[in-house]
């Protein structure tokens, strides 16, 4: 079976179905969305289970000519960092279609965004051929831009052009590095080819200058997408700005197409340039963990803040990475799905508690641990995973990225390390000021946890614990990528200086 | 004695053809007693369709390219290149006979006849061995277009006539001018013998140049690249939407078939020499025309700005003097014909009677109101922008990927760029018509037909997007000029 090719258009099948029931009910339009996610969602499991840990390199690869004139091919395969994207995806869709349920207008078309957007994700992360992963990467974008644009607050045209824009200038630059790339690798009479895994001898052959502004171009088109500090502007006003839904996808699974761009392009293609731009990266990536977490401690509108801690946790996975040490690089992968997970989780949170009070403004909150202790509750078990509390998911992930960091820089590990009692700061007190003192007037007798909400949260609060608690579930499948990639980077990374995941998580679990 | 060469008019078969349907139309609106509209389209579509015929039974010619004394090339870049012109013609032809039906003009007979002539003339250049068939070619179709441009009674439309004919004529002279002087300089006016002559020339190129210059004016005049462009948006806004649509997506696939026989063969042995030229020109429309296309505030002069940036782009791959260029250019052109097809069509519905709802802001909510139209609209706006998966992207793709590959990154950068700014203005529209509300009652044209003829050019957005091996495998074969 071709597990990933089905995994990826699957969501499609519901397209054409929306577009053209033009008299559709929206309770039929919510169903197909939701049965189209689980579907992609278990046949992605499928994957999961045929996905051999101990094998390196890229498995369940699929291969066809595409356009033979262009040399474009259809190439796909999975490895262990592509293959938890994918999962993280597939998870947080139908989670976002039922946060969606309460959607009002054009519902059909809401949905059918949703699922083009899926296919578009997922493509990215499997995509081998430099172009079709372009193609994939470009293809979110319109999407991405209809949800926020259609389905947003009060400034959403305004978020959602800056979204469009941003990242499309970002990926200018990147199609035409492919483009060079494509046409160097015909040089010397051989056919010229998109696919990475040809095109990895080819990068690494090209002279240091010319390697390095391939990666430059790689890298403002990734930047963007993470972001990376000072290219993150559009994510406070999309992520303000977008439906619940779109949210939770933008800071769940869009940020990681480039974190993933990161790992599988700029560092497998110029694994010397990498290491030339090492510093520079990191600098900008301390710089997002602490600008992130100061300003998310000063705003007022809740939503605003998650958006902001969403800066400051890829700064650590862009941290990790960039340290080119083992415990670094797993720990900033492991970010990479526990940010997902956790900041997904808090977006969701916040669409309920908007969804009762209709405010995002913290000072127009309080009290609501009295009104609705359960939501109240799954709020500061998310806070709590999010701001690091061992035991919890963003804790192993962190804590590995500040050991592989120190190891590599010592600044850029302690102030790395500042920065996560910074987040425990702002997303306690957040809690604060939401969830204790006086309850406002308007708020009495809100509704708590309805089952819909519970059935979103429970799955994903859940895998909080898990994740938290059992991170070799991640890293044991990641283990041999993070040694092929860190091997072309710095063949000499130290390896064992340091406690695997598992034990970190267990030394703490309780 | 006088040898007189083999007449063989099997090559022209189409042009023949087409001249008699605009006979025969002409013909049929003077002596029919009531010329009915169905009767015209019915005419026209089985002439273009017998042009189209014959077109493709020369796909298979063999034997001497060159035919005619030396006047026309057979090859099969010029059945490509018919065949596209053909398809633009025909739907030209449906949005024009629901346009001039809508509009409660006297039956506007002379419509269909025109279009024949112009279609004639369009497919007669991209076939032309000569440069002065070159020219007879593009008086014909631009005689034939400065006069459907003022087929209405809107003052507007006299107005872009009369501007579209004072400077089309002033280019005609420079392009007359050229061919002179590209005599002086070969001794030849027919298009290979012109660059046999520059190949084996050692001395001052100077004239040759001079010539070329020229002859790019006339071209650039009717590609509207800059700073050429001037009359496009005058001429686009003020046309009958169907005849801007027609004469958007025609004339550049015909003044761009002739341009690349120009350049790819005849001035082939200057290629060192024009390639500059080329490459200031592709940067200056590029970002002319994206920039200037944001201030606008109606959406045909948006489009036309948008087509000065297009020009741009195929430019941009013509830059590379190869059959990479021609293949990614012929690719462009053919998306290009099908998004402007789409687009305009879009907007000959949106304006309703008379044409008085071409602003932007009467795109307001169109989501809301008309929800297929907007769909529609949108697939064609991201194709133009060059959003995956349409067709837009693949051609874009290919004209940056030919001009990398002759080494002209700066100014595939310089595209890329000017994309973004591109998407911009094309984004606003989707933001009008999605996500603001409607202002104020609307005229709406709830036609079918026309509707129906959209899903042409949306279906063909998708499948070039998704499928162009299908049409890149043809032009494989007809972007080799065989001369």
């Amino acid at each position: 079976m071709s597990w990933i090719t089905v995994t990826t258009f699957l969501p499609l099948v519901g397209v054409p179905v929306l577009l053209l029931g033009v008299r559709m009910r929206d309770d039929v339009a919510r169903a197909i969305g939701l049965v189209v996610t689980l579907a992609v969602f278990i046949v992605s499991l499928g994957m999961l289970g045929r996905f051999d840990g101990s094998q390196a390199g890229f498995q369940l690869v699929e291969q066809a000519t595409w356009v033979r004139s262009l040399g474009m091919q259809y190439l796909v395969g999975l490895d262990g960092v592509g293959l938890w994207m994918v999962l993280l995806t597939t998870f947080l869709f139908p989670l976002s279609v039922l946060a969606s349920w309460k959607l009002e207008h054009n519902v059909r078309l809401f949905i059918a965004a949703m699922l083009v957007l899926e296919t578009g994700v997922i493509g990215s992360f499997v995509a081998l051929d430099l172009l079709l992963f372009f193609l994939f990467f470009e293809a979110i974008l319109f999407p991405m831009y209809l949800i926020i644009g259609g389905w947003g607050g009060d400034r959403r045209v305004y978020a959602a052009v800056k979204f469009f824009l941003f990242t499309m200038a970002g990926s200018a630059l990147l199609l035409v590095a492919i483009l060079f790339l494509y046409f160097r690798s015909g040089s010397g009479g051989l056919t010229p080819t998109f696919d990475v895994r040809d095109l990895t001898a080819v990068a690494h052959a090209l002279p240091a200058t010319t390697a390095r502004w391939l990666f430059l171009a790689f890298f403002v088109a990734f930047a963007v997408k993470v972001p990376i500090f000072p290219l993150h502007t559009w994510l406070p006003d999309a992520h303000t700005e977008a439906p619940t839904a779109g949210s939770v996808l933008l800071a769940g699974v869009l940020l990681k197409v480039g974190a993933f761009g990161l790992i599988r392009f700029n560092l497998a293609l110029f694994p010397e340039a990498s290491k030339y731009f090492a510093t520079f990266v990191s600098v900008l990536a301390v710089i997002g963990i602490v600008y992130g977490a100061v300003v998310a401690l000063i705003q007022t509108d809740l939503k605003r803040l998650v958006a902001y801690s969403s800066v400051s946790h890829l700064g650590f996975v862009v941290l990790g990475v960039f340290a080119f040490t083992t415990q670094g690089f797993t720990g900033g992968v492991l970010q990479m799905v526990n940010h997902g997970l956790s900041t997904g989780a808090l977006f969701l949170l916040v669409g309920m508690v908007y969804e009762r009070t209709h405010t995002r403004r913290l000072d127009e909150m309080g009290g609501l641990a009295s009104v609705t202790p359960w939501l109240a509750g799954a709020f500061l078990f998310t806070a709590f995973a999010s701001a690091g509390l061992p035991g919890l998911n963003n804790f192993v992930g962190e804590f590995l990225v500040v050991l592989g960091s120190f190891a590599a820089n010592r600044w850029f590990g302690s102030i790395a390390a500042v920065a996560v009692v910074l987040a425990a700061i702002y997303l306690l007190w957040s809690y604060q000021r939401m969830a204790y003192g006086e309850v406002r007037e308007e708020h009495r007798g809100l509704p708590d946890l309805s089952l819909r909400e519970v059935a979103i949260l429970a799955p994903i609060l859940s895998l909080l614990l898990v994740f938290g608690v059992y991170p070799k579930l991640v890293t044991d499948r990641v283990e041999l990528t993070t040694d092929t990639v860190l091997t072309a980077v710095s063949p000499d990374h130290p390896v064992e200086s340091g406690p695997d995941p598992g034990t970190v998580a267990a030394g703490v679990a309780p | 004695m006088i040898r007189t060469p083999a007449l063989d008019l099997f090559p022209v078969l189409p042009e023949l053809i087409l001249a008699g349907a605009g006979i025969l139309a002409l013909l049929y609106q003077a002596l029919a007693p009531r010329p009915k509209v169905e009767g015209h389209l019915a005419l026209a579509l089985a002439g273009l369709a017998a042009a189209a015929g014959a077109s493709i039974a020369l796909w298979d010619r063999t034997g001497d390219p060159t035919v005619l004394a030396g006047a026309i090339q057979a090859d099969k870049f010029a059945v490509v290149a018919r065949l596209v012109i053909l398809a633009v013609a025909a739907v030209g032809l449906l949005y024009g006979a629901h346009y001039y039906d809508r509009s409660g003009d006297e039956a506007r007979g002379e419509f269909y006849p025109l279009v024949l002539f112009a279609t004639m003339g369009m497919t007669l250049i991209t076939a032309a061995a000569d440069l002065i068939v070159t020219f007879l070619a593009l008086e014909i179709l631009s005689l034939s277009l400065y006069v459907l441009t003022g087929l209405s009674r809107r003052g507007q439309a006299t107005e872009a006539s009369m501007k579209y004919f004072l400077l089309g004529a002033f280019s005609s002279a420079f392009f007359l001018y050229g061919v002179a002087m590209a005599y002086g300089a070969t001794g030849t006016t027919r298009i290979p013998a012109v660059a046999h002559a520059l190949a084996g020339q050692t001395g001052s190129q100077a004239l040759a140049l001079t010539a070329f210059g020229f002859l790019a004016i006339g071209f650039g005049f009717k590609v509207s690249a800059v700073p050429f462009h001037m009359w496009t948006p005058d001429v686009y806004q003020g046309a009958p939407t169907p005849v801007t649509a027609f004469m958007a997506a025609a004339t550049k696939v015909a003044a761009f078939g002739a341009l690349i026989r120009v350049l790819d063969v005849s001035f082939h042995p200057l290629a060192w020499s024009w390639e500059p030229v080329i490459w200031v020109v592709a940067a200056l429309s590029v970002i002319v025309g994206s920039v200037l296309a944001i201030a606008q505030s109606d959406v045909k002069r948006m489009l036309a700005y948008s087509s000065v940036a297009h020009a741009g782009f195929i430019l941009t791959g013509l830059t590379s003097s190869n059959q990479d260029g021609i293949r990614a250019a012929l690719f462009y052109l053919i998306a290009y014909a099908v998004m402007t097809l789409g687009s305009f069509g879009v907007v000959m519905l949106v304006s309703a009677r008379g044409e008085e709802q071409t602003s932007l802001a009467s795109y307001a909510g169109l989501g809301r109101r008309q929800p297929l139209l907007a769909g529609l609209m949108a697939l064609f706006l991201l194709s133009l922008a060059g959003i995956p998966p349409t067709a837009g992207f693949i051609a874009k793709v290919g004209v940056f990927g030919a001009a990398i590959r002759a080494g002209h990154w700066p100014l595939v950068l310089i595209g890329v760029l000017s994309s973004v700014v591109a998407a911009f203005f094309y984004l606003r529209v989707i933001v009008l018509m999605y996500m603001q509300e409607p202002a104020g009652e609307q005229l709406e044209d709830r036609a079918v037909l026309p509707r129906a003829a959209l899903a042409i050019p949306a279906a063909l957005t998708l499948v070039l997007g998704v499928f162009p091996q299908i049409v890149l495998g043809v032009l494989d074969k007809a972007s080799v000029l065989r001369w």
